[in-house]
């Protein structure tokens, strides 16, 4: 039934057809990921409301679940305003290009067995590039504003997200010695054989067991890296307002907005791939599935929202020192023990 | 005309344009960011090369880090275009002697045999990794010249940092270590006084 529907769909684009595919996939993945993002917002909201013990929105719809659908409402109809003296050009790339990384980073990722829209060889690699490119959205608003605050948020935003990026890469190490590749089947492939998968116990071969340190600053060097709190002096309201959005309206803020929410997904499915195992089920009689995936990105989900709920906002220079002078020092050393620990005679990985 | 060489073209144009783009601006920032699109158009060419790893290194380096702080730095000088015009005119027969240093060089390689007698490439299959094969190569065949270079860049950085490294006597350091060892004790007494009365 599916194989003849593809197969009259195929003959109906004749040689166009491998870009309609492609395209149908970025539809597939990218209607979501929308959703997704417009539902955290309106999940951030309840769930600190609850654990500042109020009752967060819950006026638009049923229980308040048209709420997200109504700010993106207000939004779009908002004016975009631009400020006088600003640079015209730069200030319309600055959050084009904060979205465009935040979106196309999800090509790389794999989301089960055979399921993806790229899947390359080196594409660990290819995610470490685009990610990296997210903090010129920033640079550029800040700087194209023509504005204090802006500016001062584009220059924490370059400092920090640098800083970070170092640990982020040095903790993927470790997991690519481990799988021996920089594909990302093969990492969560290599997390699906140890003595406690044939046992059935899953959840304990995974990487997060062996590399536990590396799994917590990856994770956290995430939440800096997505400006989220407790790290997010680059729009600290207290001190510069919004930061590099402050000059920003209307859809032109949404957009940063949108790649702000897309990166803190996109952070947990990487930190769910890279070290809870991706798809596959943590017991041996429950079957893999994209559902795991998507249930582990959840959990880290609500650990973002759940942070910005407990802990006080860093103070700048200890942000700098926790990237510098802790993580970096601790993914170093681990790095250390875990090509020892791999040549020595009780490595697990063989 | 192939699919391929329109891509190739359309990046080649865009290299071209952003390099210009990058001398000719007067806004040093819009160089900057100009460079930034030069660098990953050449990334793009590298890829229809088959070189992957080299692309998406590059990206990950120049634009990703590299250019990061050149923007940093560039935005946060006041930068005065008169001041920099001064010695345009004393300067210009030094630079004319390098271009044409430059354009004879660039002929004689472009014109020479050095690239009509390579052959082309046989392009590789599709299941061959070139990271993996370029990782072989970097750490059997080039080992030593591997490791010599990552010497010079360890010793290149550790002298940057010292020399411009300076402590000034008068700042002022928190130290955590000792921020976490307070105990409450130091910095809070408990007095018990009588209670006021009116």
């Amino acid at each position: 039934m599916m194989e003849s529907t593809w197969q009259t769909l195929a003959s109906w684009f004749g040689p166009a057809w491998p870009t309609v595919w492609v395209l149908l996939k970025i539809v597939v993945l990218l209607i979501p990921l929308m959703l997704a993002v417009a539902y955290l917002t309106f999940a951030e909201r309840k769930v600190i409301g609850y654990m500042q013990v109020r009752i967060g929105p819950n006026r638009v719809g049923p229980k308040g679940w048209l709420q997200p659908i109504a700010d993106a409402l207000k939004l779009l109809f908002k004016e975009v305003i631009f400020p006088t003296q600003a640079n015209k050009a730069l200030y319309v790339i600055g959050p084009i290009m904060a979205l465009t990384p935040a979106l196309l980073a999800w090509v790389a990722i794999p989301y089960g067995e055979g399921m993806w829209i790229a899947n390359m060889d080196a594409g660990v690699l290819f995610l470490l590039a685009v990610t990296s490119l997210e903090v010129y959205g920033i640079i550029i608003a800040g700087w194209a504003s023509n504005s204090k605050y802006p500016f001062l948020g584009a220059m924490r935003a370059s400092a920090q997200m640098v800083s970070y990026e170092v640990a982020m890469g040095f903790a993927l190490i470790c997991v690519l010695l481990i799988a021996g590749s920089l594909n990302f089947q093969d990492i969560v492939h290599s997390q699906a054989q140890g003595r406690f998968a044939q046992m059935g116990l899953g959840f304990l071969s995974w990487n997060w067991l062996p590399l536990l340190p590396l799994a917590v600053v990856y994770f956290i060097s995430g939440v800096a890296e997505t400006n989220r709190a407790p790290f997010d002096v680059v729009e600290g309201e207290s001190e510069i307002v919004a930061g590099h959005m402050v000059e920003y309206s209307g859809m032109a803020f949404a957009l940063f907005f949108l790649a702000e929410y897309a990166n803190m997904i996109l952070v947990s499915f990487l930190t769910s791939i890279f070290f809870f195992g991706g798809w596959l089920s943590p017991v041996g009689f429950l079957p893999d599935g994209l559902h795991w995936l998507v249930i582990k990105a959840a959990v880290f989900l609500f650990l973002f929202l759940w942070f910005r709920a407990t802990f006080p906002r860093f103070r700048y220079d200890q942000i700098m020192r926790l990237g510098w002078k802790v993580f970096v020092p601790v993914t170093l050393i681990w790095l250390f023990v875990v090509t020892v620990w791999m040549l020595s005679p009780l490595s697990i990985w063989r | 005309m192939e699919f391929q060489t329109v891509v190739f073209y359309l990046f080649g144009a865009i290299a071209v344009a952003a390099a210009l783009g990058v001398i000719l601006v007067r806004n040093p920032v819009h160089a900057a960011l100009f460079l930034v699109l030069a660098f990953f158009s050449s990334a793009a060419i590298w890829l229809l090369l088959e070189a992957e790893f080299l692309a998406i290194a590059l990206v990950l380096v120049y634009v990703g880090a590299v250019m990061v702080l050149f923007l940093f730095v560039v935005m946060m000088l006041d930068i005065n275009i008169d001041r920099l015009r001064e010695g345009f005119w004393s300067n210009l027969p030094l630079g004319l002697l390098v271009a044409a240093v430059l354009v004879v060089e660039m002929v004689l390689v472009l014109t020479g045999d050095f690239f009509r007698q390579a052959p082309a490439p046989v392009p590789l299959p599709a299941d061959a990794s070139n990271t993996a094969d370029i990782g072989r190569v970097l750490y059997t065949v080039y080992a030593y010249p591997f490791e010599i270079a990552a010497m010079v860049l360890l010793v290149a950085m550790v002298a940057a940092v010292s020399l411009t490294l300076r402590k000034r006597k008068d700042a002022r350091y928190l130290d955590p270590a000792e921020q976490v060892k307070v105990k409450a004790a130091d910095r809070l007494r408990v007095i018990s006084m009588p209670a006021e009365k009116e």
